[in-house]
């Protein structure tokens, strides 16, 4: 910040340099020092929260066309339309709130799951080969399989060869894993207890890609493997949850033998809606003993 | 994935009775990495029958036999049979619902039309029907402000006013191209109403009476006030009130209409002029159309035109009444289809106060009882307020204290909900209730208190079910 003195430095060099008189320079460097200290007003409080706006409700471009018919067409889907500009700029507003969603997603993806969230489930932890979240980006080969500690504890704390073994991966979103799982595991877990499936031990994994599930599903010798996946975050939510489910997986079988159940957060797919139709889906995939393109849904 | 079913819409007014035949095709919208989303997402009418005049044994009976034979040969004639629709609706309207034997001939069609093809009959959704057959709905959705549709016909003129496609509110009248009739230059009838209005304001008007056009057309002109008085382009005179059907409601006096559409019998007369024999059909429909057209307070708003006029109830009827439900959703397959359930609504306030869900239902339980027994009931809230996992486990605890005298009915628990929760309280209830007790529990519908709701066999492989909401209260 330029202090006053030096301001007053600057008005007075230009001043010199536009030819006025003396006199008339100082009256103008008066009239501007006062209107500096009346424009400072130091207050309490805070600002408002730019992560609260729902963008759906914000419209702000100046003397629309049509209005009515721009906010309508703003309702169909949460994207940052109709938010106006300042010459060939983003208005203020906006713009923090893409940094505030940018630095959402950052933080989805590079902090883990709360320790107590994982103890309040009930899980126990599993780890893949990464050690860090650095190792675990750049090394996607690595997610997919669990370290030696990891594949003792499953083998001992696993149920052997339920019907369905379903776990819990924060993968590329902690945020999302904190946000659902709460309400989408006892969702498919009533769904499959009123099927009458049995399920066995639900664990955390943490580290893990979706492939890690294959893995997972040799050691248990399950039936059907499911796991909740946070997916990656985009700049609309960083909450997002994905359910992958295969039957019989084994590692190296093709991708396209997976089942995806995604979108499930709060504004997308009510995530115990969620878990009582993935339990629906795992209750198919049982009797057609198929999953993925084999299975028609 | 694409499946077609078949709907079929029959009408039977007081001047003309009509079918139509319809394809309605549903798909998933929802890509295949997320939970199904299915909607109905095309509408086509296949087959127009001949327009009949509705046939009578007297002024006040129905011929049913013939009705019934016009029927049979429009099916044959298109090919169809009853076994081949999924969906549709008969619908009894204007003058010809107020007939002695009309529930007779409601029942016998619906018996032949199809399983799931509904009988209705009621002013209030004719009007709704009539507005979106002649597509006012859609109509309102590009204007500004509220768009009323007129359906003048025989004996009623149904008014359905919409904003931005949707439904803001209905009323009928007793207005109507067929309510004074002329046979060989001379009056044969005038419906009391009408003989009232016209003596209020100074027409004598009597069954014998030469066709006087002068005189008629200032009847008309009487009538097409009312019309006009209806939705509030016109300040409503002393005697406007008696001229609603069933001493019905009028629309709020607050309701600024922008635009009109005009469908019925009569709308052909207003949207194109011919100058041909006024009386040529031996009523005054064509006259009225013409006054209507003319009427100045008609001619200050804008005027917008259908796609349907006198077809806009029977394919209203054909095409849109049915919906479907959410995708998500717990049923029992063998208790499908249920028809003509009522609905008991959790009024939105005390659905935010759980505990009071229970007491609500337990107390609203008794109105269902017809002639000592409890009939069957369909319970509908909005579902908004417990959307957790814990929190559908509370509302479905709720729901079962208070729904105890149903679960020990012989009738499956029926739930209606709005949010997608459907398929969660279902389990939740199916666990809680031991799986004992047969739960259907749909998502996706809107359903209010005085609405009797339709639920039909599972489509799109099981997915979704389709609904008929049928709302029989409106402006009360």
């Amino acid at each position: 910040m330029v202090n006053e003195i030096d301001l007053r430095g600057i008005i007075e060099q230009v001043l010199k340099e536009m030819n006025l008189s003396d006199s008339s320079a100082s009256e103008i460097i008066k009239e501007a020092q006062t209107r500096i200290s009346a424009a400072t007003v130091i207050e309490d409080g805070c600002l408002p929260d730019v992560t609260e706006v729902d963008i759906r409700k914000q419209y702000l471009v100046e003397n629309p066309v049509n209005r009515d018919a721009y906010y309508e067409l703003k309702q169909y889907a949460p994207c940052r339309l109709g938010i106006g500009k300042a010459g060939a700029r983003y208005k203020t507003d906006p713009s923090l709130q893409f940094r505030a969603a940018h630095s959402a997603a950052q933080d989805a993806v590079f902090s883990d799951v709360d320790q107590s969230f994982i103890d309040n489930m009930g899980f126990f932890t599993v780890q893949t080969l990464c050690d860090s979240k650095d190792i675990y980006l750049t090394r996607p080969d690595l997610g997919k399989k669990l370290n030696e500690e990891g594949i003792k504890t499953v083998l001992e704390k696993c149920r052997k060869n339920p019907t369905v073994q379903i776990y819990v991966s924060d993968g590329l979103s902690s945020a999302a894993v904190a946000a659902n799982v709460a309400d989408v595991l006892p969702g498919i877990m009533q769904g499959l207890k009123s099927y009458g499936i049995d399920v066995g031990t639900p664990f955390f994994c943490k580290y893990g890609r979706v492939g890690a599930m294959d893995h997972i599903s040799e050691l248990t010798g399950a039936t059907v493997t499911c796991v909740l996946i946070g997916e990656r975050p985009g700049l609309i939510t960083a909450q997002s949850m994905s359910a992958y489910i295969a039957y019989k997986a084994t590692v190296g079988m093709p991708e396209a033998r997976r089942t995806v159940v995604s979108n499930i957060h709060k504004e997308g797919t009510i995530p115990a809606e969620a878990g009582a139709h993935i339990s629906e889906i795992i209750k198919t995939i049982l009797e057609n003993k198929a999953s993925g393109t084999d299975l028609k849904l | 994935m694409k499946e077609v079913i078949l709907s079929v819409g029959i009408d039977i007014g007081t001047s003309t009775t009509q079918l139509i035949f319809c394809r309605l095709v549903i798909e998933n919208l929802a890509s295949s990495y997320t939970v199904p989303r299915i909607s109905i997402v095309e509408k086509e009418v296949v087959y127009r029958s001949g327009i009949y005049f509705t046939p009578l044994i007297s002024q006040t009976e129905i011929d049913v036999e013939a009705v019934k034979q016009i029927i049979t040969q429009e099916y044959r004639k298109a090919n169809m049979t009853p076994a081949m629709l999924k969906t549709g609706a008969v619908i009894i309207t204007g003058d010809t619902a107020r007939k002695k034997n009309a529930n007779l001939v409601l029942r016998t069609l619906s018996d032949m039309a199809g399983d799931f093809v509904v009988a209705t009959a009621g002013p209030d959704l004719e009007s709704v029907l009539a507005a979106k057959g002649a597509g006012t709905d859609l109509i309102s959705e590009r204007e500004e402000g509220m768009v009323a549709n007129l359906d003048v016909g025989g004996g009623t003129s149904n008014i359905a006013v919409f904003q931005k496609g949707k439904i803001k509110g209905v009323s009928c009248l007793d207005i109507g191209g067929r309510l004074v009739r002329i046979d060989n230059r001379r009056i044969t009838y005038i419906y009391d109403k009408i003989h009232k209005l016209a003596r209020d304001n100074g027409i004598r008007l009597e069954v014998g009476d030469p066709a006087d056009l002068g005189k008629l057309t200032a009847v008309c002109r009487l009538m097409a006030d009312q019309l006009a008085q209806a939705v509030n382009l016109q300040p409503r005179g002393v005697g406007h009130r008696e001229i609603y059907t069933n001493a019905g409601a009028p629309l709020p006096e607050n309701f600024p209409v922008r635009a009109v559409t005009f469908s019925g019998g009569v709308a052909d007369c207003i949207y194109s002029a011919e100058e041909k024999d006024v009386f040529r059909y031996g009523d005054i429909g064509v006259l009225l159309g013409k006054v209507i057209k003319e009427h100045k307070d008609f001619g200050r708003i804008k005027l917008c035109p259908v796609t349907e006029t006198i077809r806009a109830t029977v394919i209203g009827a054909g095409i849109h009444t049915t919906n479907v439900s959410g995708s998500t959703i717990a049923y029992v397959k063998e208790q499908l289809p249920i028809k003509n359930i009522p609905v008991l609504r959790i009024p939105e306030e005390e659905e935010r106060e759980t505990e009071a869900i229970s007491g609500t239902i337990a107390a609203l339980i008794p109105m269902f009882y017809s002639e000592g027994k409890l009939e069957p009931v369909a319970i509908s809230l909005t579902g908004r307020y417990h959307t957790s996992f814990a929190d559908v486990q509370i509302l479905a605890q709720a729901i079962a204290r208070g729904a105890g005298e149903l679960i020990a009915s012989e009738y499956p628990l029926v739930l209606i909900i709005e949010n997608d929760i459907g398929k969660v309280l279902g389990n939740a209830l199916n666990v809680l209730l031991n799986r004992r007790k047969d739960v259907i529990c749909i998502d996706g519908i809107y359903a209010r208190e005085g609405d009797y709701i339709d639920i039909g066999e599972p489509m799109a492989n099981g997915r979704v079910v389709p609904v008929i909401t049928k709302t029989l209260i409106f402006n009360s």
